[in-house]
């Protein structure tokens, strides 16, 4: 059979087959395909860094040219993963460094990237073209310095998120001349200003910037500048959107947005004054994306401008936009698939604004494309929910945040066990859940019974004890992530569901009831999978074998325990020792 | 083949299951604790490969199964809650198990790059080591320094994980200081089965303030409640939020929401931890916090000198080491220049910190007439 298809048809075929899932898939058919496969596939996703090692990859692809990472766990993002925990991007640096000479990408997300790291990236690939660090740390402004230097073709730059130490904005000025292949530049998260002159000659000097998002530093009144030398942006994020109030300012801006006839995402926008926000009006019809979740602006503001984009699919707010402002994103954005509401003052439990479950109903009754969803809100209800769950069956992506941890239905005072079961019941395509308030071992049932494409699960403060983790462990086919915090859940949902964990990813549990003597006993039996307990109170061999360790952090991989766990972290080995060694 | 998992059927015998697909939900009974129970137990290899810890655990859990299984317990690790073994029931005696309480001392240099430190045994030291010499004590011998200064405000859910966190981070300083911390203990360990009837029985009403007010026990029941990573918002968005409300100031005189994490490192510590400065109003607060959270380190360093020895380290001489010249809390501006902290009015201060470090006094000689001077010339 291998005969009756030359290689290279193959391999012509092959080039077609982008997506990952498609590609392993071809690996499995025989041998000759894996070795066919393995030489010509180009991009590699390695979901957790540890899962794999370097070699492991360069050994099966010799001719990568894009990889993409990701490092800590997502409850990195909300400090609960101690400082030093890992995911340092170094080793993988140094190895495809040597491998693959010709790579083109990197996407790092949640490493630790030194500036020594984007050294060696601006002087061993020749061909480097895209750089994408998501919720990374660990470098300065002085390795960004490196790359603008180095690297000629760069297209891309995107720095979303990151902690970058900002030694000063002189960077930006290590782009040459002779670069003029710039295609997306994200420098928002930089505190310092940039010079300005070096900005705009750069972006006058290459005529394919498509996506250019600013830093807070940027002032409003040097926008039309930049918008006039690059009309043809598709992504814009502005700096701060406040300026001194002079009658040319705003005209100024007007012509510049209307000279943009491509743009179709705003972002930026911080320091709103709202007299300047009609200068977007002329972009908004066209607009598909609008993130003001750094907008300082009230609702009648918010109102005036989503209600000229109707072909909005991606609105991010945050909750100044009130229930008002729902029922009119509901009304004239029909398109809209993504919302993402952020509250303006999380730690008031205390209402500030009226915004409360009833937007979001409106949203979903009104907005039938509708199928991701981040909401923060101060109360919710089980009748709520079930509304919610009818109006919007297709939703992906479902992640409520009641501010209050543990709240009931602020109608009954009930769980909102029935609540949630109805959106998994009813929303047959869910990939991703975070849950929410007063929630018993129900819920899981539910969850468990339903959720069989869930992907994704986030629990706080929930549940009663062990059953709930079980029906979860053992309900829910697709599970890949499963972090759990501040819940009851112990040894023996997790002892009997051991195989499960095989199949995941990963699980983190932190503030749970995980026993030391469990996660020993999962070192022991689980070879293929890395057990890590964190605990800051030392050893976990001082204490009782009983007594709950702090957090856990589970996940299959390849390559055997890591050598890089700070001082803080375990890993169980196959002996069912403690590895300090001490018995 | 790796031997049989903990497969829901077969008991460590005859079906060596790996894949899920095998665990049923249908071999489960709907009496499932004692079923998980026996399962548990039925591990062959649990006990002919390692039978003392294992066993003991299966002894415990079977002790234990059926009341932890339904009992409504909020999770808290190491928790007070008087149900659990008696191995754990350290506050119920009012006595403290330094044993068990004191962590381990971590290796001597405290940085992670070298290979090979937690699966090989070696570099740790055991506690009686320790206990006997306080020598050298550095390392993760605190808790998340979070969980610490949350405990002086305890308003809500907080108290519990930081529960675990004062009861066994300050089980250091309990060692050391006078037994007037077991009284916060055992007034942590009243809150903690509370909140579990609470939670268990639906008390919860609608009315937040009862979250924040019900075990305000200790203090500052002004300040609002902060569970470590609740709600979950990203640092980058919380800074950005405190600083763009700041400057719409609120008409009521509310004080600026958010939080303004900043990373505080101190000379000789392994890592890094962060402070919310929003939660503080005084330098006095900030002061305190900090030392709490370092302390260990501090008292590690003055273990060379025999006084620290075996006595009693009293809250004042803890202080008075950080206020020596010991040590000196120093922060970086948006400027980037290093500055004593405590020099310019707390807001200023608040504004312009970067981050924080925690220096030793002779390093920190220079900074003092550039603060000065500093503050000088913005006056």
């Amino acid at each position: 059979m291998a005969y009756s298809f030359p290689e290279e048809v193959l391999e012509y075929v092959l080039s077609f087959i982008k997506s990952d899932k498609d590609r392993n898939a071809v690996s499995l058919v025989c041998k000759s395909w894996y070795e066919i496969e393995r030489w010509c596939r180009k991009r590699v996703f390695i979901g957790n860094c540890y899962a794999v090692s370097p070699m492991i990859m360069i050994r099966r692809f010799p001719e990568i040219r894009s990889v993409e990472i990701k490092g800590k766990p997502h409850f990195a993002d909300f400090n609960l993963v101690p400082e030093g925990w890992g995911g340092y991007f170094y080793p993988w640096v140094i190895a495809m460094s040597k491998a693959y000479p010709m790579l083109e990408a990197i996407r790092l997300k949640r490493m630790v990237v030194s500036d020594e790291c984007l050294e060696m990236i601006a002087k061993s690939f020749k061909n480097f073209r895209v750089l994408v660090l998501s919720s990374c740390e660990g470098f300065s402004t002085d390795g960004l310095a490196s790359i603008a230097a180095n690297c000629r073709n760069l297209r891309e730059l995107d720095l979303r998120e990151s902690e970058v130490e900002d030694l000063s904005g002189h960077w930006l000025s290590h782009f040459p001349d002779t670069c003029t292949s710039l295609v997306s530049l994200n420098i928002a998260c930089l505190g310092s200003e940039v010079c300005f002159s070096s900005l705009e000659r750069l972006v006058s000097r290459c005529p394919n910037l498509r996506k250019l998002q600013l830093n807070r530093t940027v002032p409003l009144e040097k926008l039309p500048n930049l918008l006039c030398r690059a009309p043809q942006l598709v992504e814009l994020g502005t700096g701060a959107y406040s300026a001194e109030l002079r009658p040319e300012s705003l005209s100024n801006l007007v012509n510049a947005f209307t000279g943009c006839k491509k743009l179709k995402a705003l972002s930026g926008f911080w320091d709103v004054v709202p007299l300047y926000l009609p200068a977007i009006y002329p972009v908004c019809c066209g607009l598909t994306s609008l993130n003001l979740s750094y907008a300082n602006i009230q609702s009648p503001d918010i109102i005036k401008l989503v209600s000229q984009c109707q072909n909005l699919q991606r609105l991010w707010v945050l909750d100044y936009i009130e229930d008002s402002g729902l029922d009119v994103l509901a009304s004239c954005c029909k398109n809209l698939e993504e919302l993402r509401v952020f509250p303006s003052d999380p730690y008031e439990l205390e209402p500030n604004v009226p915004l409360t479950e009833q937007g979001l109903v409106s949203v979903s009754e009104g907005c039938p494309k509708l199928h991701s969803v981040l909401f923060f809100c101060r109360r919710m209800s089980n009748a709520a929910l079930v509304t919610i769950a009818r109006n919007s069956p297709n939703l992906i992506r479902f992640r409520l945040c009641i501010l209050e941890a543990r709240a009931p239905d602020y109608l009954t005072n009930e769980p909102l066990d029935a609540g949630f079961g109805a959106i998994v019941e009813n929303c047959r395509k869910l990939r991703r859940l975070s849950l929410s308030g007063f929630l018993t071992d129900r819920v899981f049932e539910y969850i468990g019974k339903h959720a069989k494409k869930l992907e994704m699960l986030s629990i706080a403060f929930a549940g009663d004890g062990d059953m709930g983790l079980h029906h979860v462990l053992s309900g829910c086919d697709s599970l890949r992530k499963l972090e759990i915090r501040d819940s009851p859940f112990g040894d023996q949902a997790l002892l009997a569901n051991a195989a499960k964990l095989e199949t995941m990813r990963s699980l983190w549990m932190s503030s749970c009831s995980v026993s030391y003597g469990a996660c020993k006993l999962l070192g022991q039996k689980l070879r293929r999978l890395n057990i890590e307990v964190i605990d800051e109170r030392g050893t976990p061999e001082s204490r009782p074998e009983s007594c709950p360790i702090e957090k856990i952090y589970i996940y299959r991989t390849l390559s055997g325990p890591r050598f890089d766990t700070p001082n803080f972290i375990w890993t169980m080995d196959e002996e069912g020792n403690s590895p300090l060694g001490i018995a | 083949m790796s031997p049989p998992l903990l497969s829901v059927e077969g008991l460590g015998q005859g079906n060596v299951s790996l894949m899920a697909s095998q665990v049923t939900v249908d071999s489960l009974s709907p009496a499932s604790l004692e079923f998980k129970e026996r399962n548990y137990l039925g591990l062959s290899d649990c006990s002919s490969v390692d039978s003392s810890p294992a066993s003991n655990l299966c002894k415990e859990n079977k002790s234990n199964l059926n009341l932890k299984a339904t009992e409504l317990r909020l999770g808290l690790p190491g928790s007070q809650s008087p149900e659990r073994g008696p191995e754990l029931n350290l506050l119920a005696t009012g006595k403290l198990n330094e044993k068990n309480l004191f962590p381990l001392a971590p290796s001597k240099d405290g940085i992670c790059s070298s290979s090979q430190k937690n699966v090989v045994s070696g570099n740790k030291r055991v506690f009686s080591d320790t206990m006997d010499g306080f020598s050298e004590i550095k390392g993760p011998s605190y808790t998340e320094g979070n969980w610490m200064f949350n405990t002086s405000r305890t308003d809500s859910e907080s108290a519990q994980p930081v529960g675990l966190g004062k009861f066994s981070g300050s089980g250091n300083i309990n060692v050391m200081l006078s037994s007037g911390s077991a009284v916060t203990h055992a007034a942590l360990v009243k809150e903690v089965p509370q909140k579990a009837l609470e939670a268990g029985h639906h008390l919860k009403t609608a009315n937040a303030s009862k979250v924040n007010g019900s075990n305000n026990n200790t203090s500052a029941p002004a300040a609002k409640a902060q569970v470590v990573g609740w709600p979950p918002i990203r640092s980058f968005r919380k800074n950005t939020l405190a600083t763009s409300s700041k400057n719409n100031e609120e008409v009521d005189g509310k004080p600026g929401p958010g939080a303004l994490f900043v990373k505080v490192s101190m000379d000789g510590a392994p890592y890094l931890r962060k402070v919310d400065l929003r939660i503080y109003s005084t330098y006095q607060e900030l002061s305190t916090a900090l030392e709490k959270m370092f302390s260990c380190f501090t008292i590690g360093q003055c273990g060379s000198q025999s006084t620290c020895g075996k006595e009693m380290l009293s809250e004042s001489k803890l202080r008075d080491l950080l206020h020596g010249s010991e040590y000196v809390v120093t922060y970086e501006d948006k400027d980037g220049d290093w500055m004593l902290v405590g020099d310019v009015p707390w807001e200023m201060f608040i504004d312009s910190c970067k981050r924080l470090k925690i220096m030793k006094g002779s390093d920190a000689i220079g900074l003092a007439p550039r603060a000065m001077e500093k503050s000088k010339n913005r006056n």
